[in-house]
């Protein structure tokens, strides 16, 4: 049997429910022994005190927010090359994941920037590329929610997260630019302590972690879209009938 | 085909001329004279402020008037024609943008210099704003037509496409207010951020047609 196989709509209905259990079970069992040594296990940081503790689950974040997007423009790439449905629901069902991601990235960030930097919010390069981001996230699903057909909004939808998968490194970049510009104004350190082993366990612990639980959100989130799309076909035979 | 896509793009822009093109140009004279409002009558802060307020008016009235770009040509059906047509939707797309830019943009360009004295801003500075709009404002209609067209796929307008298309602007005003910053506020040197800004241009013509044409294509399904 090819791999292409597994992409079948019920077929992937029916091995996506097993991967489903061994994804929760693992993402929970892996995000309490992770929280459990960023909490108790990591050691406070000698400038920052318990504040670090943030930091175990912002990274995961800010790592996602961004994994996330790759993963999107690999799906829409796929949809556009194969016109493949499954690509389509992972696309769709990823946004709205990696949006929430993302606002937490900037939550948690925000949180940590105001006992550490005294501000809530600073223009740094890294802040402002992350907030750009999620205003493309919020595109992404403004545009999917202004369109009723489905195999329509797919296309659309593709193209311009393949147009952002070009465009966020050039952001990224500009972003970095404009910010050496304002530098005197900058209060962020790029160069912060080099990370003890001690805080880097817990932190690799919790990322690998939360990564299993974005792979389970976006199974979840896949499934949900083949029930409605195939609920808004039944639906339009009935009507048709 | 070069005679074809130049009478694309006359079309273009002789039609966006007769269907309100210069409102974009009414749109910037506004927003420029509602700053001061916002800020203050003070010149030297005014002329501090100024190329990056009229890079933002420009951005803004760039915006405008995009959602129709395709949408007419997709209602009265030249849109099908020039699909059939022998010449490839991508050039297509490029004469549209540079017909579309001829009526909107340009007049930006022309106006900007008239609306810098306004503010205050050194003669210096007001060539270099000029330069870069220039230079710049192709590629804010260049990215503004791949929104255009994945709108007119879509089958409606209206501020959506503004929100799609700001972010992807962000780097063009970034390295046109650096180029003209090194004139205003002699933050930098000049000449790279302009090099930068002109490759932006650049890749984003390339970007908007392949971009521009798929969502043109989607469209026509």
């Amino acid at each position: 049997m090819p791999v292409s196989d597994l992409a079948n709509p019920t077929r992937f209905l029916a091995w996506s429910r097993p991967l489903l259990a061994v994804l929760w079970v693992v993402a929970v069992a892996g995000l309490a022994a992770g929280l459990y040594m960023s909490f108790f296990v990591s050691p406070p940081d000698y400038q920052q005190g318990e504040m670090i503790r943030i930091m175990f689950i912002h990274v995961p974040f800010a790592w996602l927010s961004m994994a996330c997007f790759g993963f999107m423009a690999v799906a829409s790439l796929g949809f556009l090359v194969w016109r493949h449905p499954l690509a389509d629901v992972a696309a769709k069902a990823a946004t709205p994941i990696g949006a929430a991601f993302t606002f937490l990235a900037l939550v948690t960030g925000s949180l940590w920037g105001k006992p550490t930097w005294g501000a809530y919010w600073v223009w740094d390069a890294r802040l402002t590329s992350v907030l750009v981001l999620f205003i493309i996230y919020l595109g992404l699903i403004a545009l999917r929610q202004a369109i009723e057909d489905p195999g329509r909004a797919a296309r659309v939808a593709a193209i311009l997260t393949l147009v952002g998968s070009v465009n966020v490194p050039i952001i990224k970049f500009s972003v970095d630019w404009w910010n050496t510009l304002h530098q005197g104004e900058s209060i962020f350190r790029a160069g912060g302590p080099t990370i003890y082993a001690t805080m880097l366990w817990p932190l690799l612990v919790m990322i690998a972690a939360m990564t299993v639980l974005f792979a389970a959100l976006v199974v979840m989130g896949m499934r949900n879209e083949i029930y409605r799309r195939r609920v808004r076909s039944l639906e339009m035979m009935a009507a048709g009938a | 085909m070069s005679r074809t896509l130049a009478a694309i793009a006359g079309q273009t822009a002789r039609l966006s001329l007769r269907g309100g093109a210069l409102t974009g140009l009414v749109f910037f004279l506004a927003m420029v004279t509602i700053i001061p409002f916002g800020v203050g009558p003070d010149l030297k802060l005014l002329a501090r402020i100024g190329p990056a307020m009229l890079w933002i008016g420009a951005l803004l009235a760039t915006l405008l008037g995009l959602d129709r770009l395709f949408n007419d040509d997709r209602d009265d059906g030249s849109l099908d024609l020039m699909a059939l047509s022998s010449v490839p939707l991508e050039l297509v797309v490029l004469a549209k943008v540079a017909g579309h830019w001829l009526a909107t943009g340009l007049p930006l360009v022309v106006g900007a210099p008239v609306l810098g004295l306004l503010l205050g801003v050194e003669p210096a500075g007001l060539a270099m704003v000029t330069l870069t709009l220039l230079v710049g404002t192709p590629a804010l209609t260049a990215i503004g037509a791949i929104g255009a067209a994945l709108l007119t796929a879509l089958g409606r307008g209206g501020p959506l496409v503004a929100v799609l298309v700001l972010p992807f602007t962000i780097p063009v005003l970034i390295f046109a207010v650096s180029t003209t910053a090194a004139y205003t506020v002699g933050a930098g040197p000049s000449l790279p951020p302009f090099l930068i800004l002109v490759a932006l241009t650049l890749i984003s013509a390339v970007v908007a047609a392949f971009a521009g044409a798929a969502g043109l294509r989607a469209a026509m399904e």
